[in-house]
């Protein structure tokens, strides 16, 4: 070997020389071939499928902007409950939704809660029909980076003037004012008239961080009011899930301000790290402040969970998901399984062409290289089928009318991890047999020829 | 069959024959698992709510603002769903069985001053909801009219601790007499809620399934004698002949327009229809789980056929041998489905094993119940059966090998 480029240039010839021959041996023991190809594929297409789900649901919903995104916790519940959670609940009263909105040290922050609503146009004659809104406040849009088609969200002015304005989604809108620059016109919301301020774009961020109460996964509301108008509305079906100790579960379907009753999310934005200390401090001083107050009965136990901690916490992934995962890893175990042990049947039974180049100067080394080789363009084959199956796969999970359905589709980076998975395995699964190809002896294979 | 050369040739084949059994150990482990999984939804599916499925319909109604009189308003919209051709009960409830949303339960105790109550049921109320959704009595009666409170003044009575504005009785399900009084007549019985409320049994019906939570017993229900009006979130409910039910529910929900058209209708469906959004996450998964035990069947059964083919391929020679030394094609033939049996019986065994493994591991992390007994032999039944179609192919090539080839060099 002289020069190094030429070392590299016998390596690069090697490489292609090996790829040939696999291509030959491959063609020439199509059967067996075909079974590892195909074997390949359906572990590939069975475990990228679930990969995929897996994938998209525990995605980061707001890239980004994740990290500065903080959700409050505070324990208002009695000090003896039987039977309760350690932890303290997820939402918040509306006592402590008002008291935490006005602190007003974090640089932005958002109170809600979602039902539906009677919805007319205020066109004469034009029908009522149920939507969904969530009730917010103004710094909701800014804060997750909602994208607006036309208008903008309303101020915290009209938060604090209990002003009747709406945000609307791009599909009411299309329903209502057939898709154009609805701003200013009106809608009759719960009897009380409601002006349009601004329209938004698609916005679905999956899981639904801010509100997981009702799934994580799912549509987002049709529309979107100030939360304190909405709380003067008429409206008897309900303020959004609620959680309620004492003895009637009810209580606060009418009466949304009741004490023991939790429901508002909340949900800051904190800048700096600093900011984050500052504001946790902030939460067990308001704590303490309203256990002197008699209202807490508790000890100050707050939590102050990011975003991504916050999912977590929730468990948001369905346990049939993780399940399913499991065992689409199963399938891919047995594959390999099964693939390591069709590769030995192919090399040993290619042991006489093997004995032949052994006795015409081959090392072990290039036996092995070559077999492996032969492997990686097996795994390739693999994958490549395997890649049509996992979007069949990913189309029939879409199918099922479950909640998280909507978000398995398939994602340019999952198109690199399974074939890098279908090579990487196969590679793996092509070690043993390609080193017991490489021990075959010269001189006995080529007698018995 | 003679074993002995089957053996010594598989002790030549060492590797790739225990890579067969591997590979149908793990295959008899995940099949058992993913079947037992599939087995769980179905069940779940196929519990019984206790009601007459097929004759309900579903009307749930919004209100704009809060009606002063909605009693009135729901005893005028009742009269009126009874006289619409073809019902034959009307009512209202809170809740039906095997339904999202929320869901109304309590701690019921058996002693007034208890730290934890003894089973959390779900309490059903509205009107007329026996007679309506069709339970069956097995002993005791109904309430009587005397004995319902309305739920406002039954929330008033526990603001001031009034008793006498509370239910005194309760009908509970067969499963919860059993699980609160085993082996005593329920009637009569007393159990407490909340700050100890007495609630005396007056009756006992078959069965009634809870809306949701159905971890916490699927059976653990009661029905209050509270009348609520729809203005409280309570359904009308509607029973009717299988065949009636579109036809009862388009008229009822003009109807209930035609009385007050400043009402939304929220939901309208039949209850079968609600059965089925229920379970429609059981029935998904119980899709994938079939989709992955096919696949898995098929990857096995494509390396058995390949393993096979690869043997049948080496031993071509010593096949000729035997057939020219006096061998039949059946004894080929058989020879190659004995020797598929003994390494599939190995991997059923070590798979069991490995299915029961399993099986600890899920049920410490997914409140799963123990594997049955029955999947051993099923299993292996299934496995047995693959394993012999898989190799079927490759033996008749190997049966079909002339003695001729003995006497040729390969």
């Amino acid at each position: 070997m002289g020069t190094g480029t030429d070392f590299i240039n016998t390596r690069v010839d090697m490489f292609g020389y090996y790829l040939d021959l696999a291509w030959r041996s491959l063609r020439h023991h199509q059967v067996l071939a075909a079974l590892m190809v195909l074997a390949i594929a359906l572990g590939i297409g069975a475990s990228v499928t679930m990969l995929a789900v897996l994938h998209n649901l525990s995605g980061n919903p707001l890239p980004g902007r994740s990290g500065v995104l903080f959700h409050p916790q505070v324990d208002p519940r009695p000090a003896k409950l039987s039977g309760a959670d350690v932890e303290p609940p997820d939402d918040l009263t509306y006592i402590d939704a008002v008291n935490l909105y006005q602190l007003g040290i974090a640089p932005r922050r958002a109170v809600m809660s979602s039902n539906w609503l009677p919805v007319r146009a205020d066109a004469p004659d034009s029908p009522l029909a149920m939507y969904t809104d969530r009730a917010t406040t103004a710094d909701f849009f800014a804060m997750f980076g909602v994208p607006f088609l036309y208008g903008a969200a309303w101020s915290a002015q009209d938060d604090a003037s209990h002003a009747q304005v709406v945000v609307l989604s791009r599909a009411m809108n299309q329903k209502l004012f057939g898709g154009g620059n609805s701003v200013g016109r009106t809608l009759v919301i719960a009897t009380k008239t409601f002006r349009v301020a601004g329209v938004i774009d698609d916005w679905n961020p999956q899981p639904r961080f801010y509100d997981v109460n009702g799934g994580a996964f799912g549509k987002p509301e049709q529309m979107y009011l100030p939360f304190f108008a909405w709380l003067d509305l008429p409206q008897d079906y309900g303020y959004g899930p609620m959680n309620c100790w004492g003895n009637d579960p009810n209580a606060g379907t009418h009466d949304p301000r009741v004490q023991q009753c939790t429901w508002a999310q909340f949900w800051v934005q904190l800048d700096t790290p600093a900011q984050a200390a500052d504001y946790r401090a902030a939460l067990v001083q308001y704590s303490a402040q309203q256990h002197q107050l008699g209202r807490f009965q508790r000890d100050p136990d707050v939590r102050l969970r990011g975003l991504l901690d916050w999912l977590d916490y929730k468990r948001v992934i369905p346990v049939t998901v993780r399940m399913q995962t499991w065992i689409a890893f199963g399938v891919l175990l047995i594959c390999l399984v099964n693939t390591v042990g069709l590769m030995v049947a192919k090399f040993l039974r290619k042991s006489g062409e093997i004995g032949v180049r052994r006795a015409l100067g081959a090392s072990r080394r290039d036996v092995f290289a070559q077999c492996l080789i032969e492997a990686g363009v097996v795994g390739l084959a693999g994958g490549l089928l395997g890649l049509p199956l996992a979007w069949l796969g990913l189309w029939m999970v879409r199918q099922q009318p479950v909640s998280f359905a909507a978000s398995a589709h398939f994602d340019p980076s999952m198109l690199g991890v399974a074939l890098l998975l279908a090579v990487l395995s196969s590679l793996l699964a092509g070690v043993w047999p390609a080193w017991r190809a490489s021990r075959v002896a010269p001189a006995l294979q080529v007698k018995s020829l | 069959m003679e074993l002995r050369p089957i053996l010594s040739t598989l002790r030549r084949h060492k590797f790739t024959a225990w890579l067969l059994v591997l590979e149908i150990a793990l295959t008899c482990a995940i099949v058992c698992n993913a079947v037992f999984l599939i087995s769980q939804r179905l069940h779940r599916m196929d519990l019984p709510s206790g009601i007459a499925e097929r004759e309900l319909v579903q009307i749930q109604l919004g209100h704009i603002g809060k009606n002063p009189d909605a009693k009135a308003q729901t005893e005028t919209d009742l009269a009126a769903l009874r006289q619409i051709a073809g019902v034959k009960q009307a009512g209202l409830t809170e809740e039906l069985p095997f339904s999202f949303g929320g869901s109304s339960n309590s701690g019921l105790m058996l002693e007034p001053r208890q730290q934890q109550p003894t089973v959390t049921v779900s309490q059903y109320m509205g009107q007329n909801i026996l007679p309506t959704l069709g339970l069956r009595l097995v002993a005791g009666r109904d309430f009587q009219p005397g004995e319902y409170v309305d739920l406002d003044i039954a929330l008033a009575a526990l603001k001031t601790g009034d008793t006498k504005g509370l239910p005194q009785s309760m009908i509970v399900t067969r499963a919860l007499a059993d699980r609160l009084w085993p082996g005593k007549a329920p009637l009569g019985q007393t159990a407490y809620v909340g700050k100890g409320i007495p609630l005396r049994v007056i009756g006992v019906v078959e069965s009634l399934a809870r809306p949701n939570m159905l971890n916490k017993g699927p059976q653990y229900t009661v029905v209050w004698p509270i009348h609520m009006t729809s203005a409280d979130g309570a359904d009308y409910v509607l029973r009717t002949a299988p065949q009636d039910r579109a036809a009862v529910l388009e008229a009822a929900v003009a109807k209930l327009k035609q009385i007050d058209p400043n009402r939304v209708v929220l939901v309208k469906r039949t209850y079968d229809q609600a059965r089925r959004e229920f379970f429609a996450n059981d029935r998904a998964m119980a899709g994938i789980l079939v989709g992955v035990i096919v696949a898995l069947l098929t990857v096995t059964a494509l390396g058995i056929v390949g393993l096979a083919s690869f043997w049948v391929g080496q031993r071509r020679r010593s096949i000729g041998v035997r057939r020219a030394l006096g061998a039949t094609r059946g004894d080929i033939l058989r020879y190659f489905q004995t020797e598929n049996f003994l390494l599939a019986t190995l991997g059923i065994v070590l798979g069991m094993v490995l299915a029961y493994g399993i099986n600890l591991f899920l049920m410490l992390h997914y409140e799963l119940p123990r594997l049955p007994g029955i999947y051993l032999p099923v299993g292996a039944l299934v496995l047995w059966a693959i394993g012999q179609l898989a190799v079927l192919g490759p033996a008749l090539r190997a049966a079909a090998v002339p003695p001729v080839v003995a006497t040729r060099s390969v």
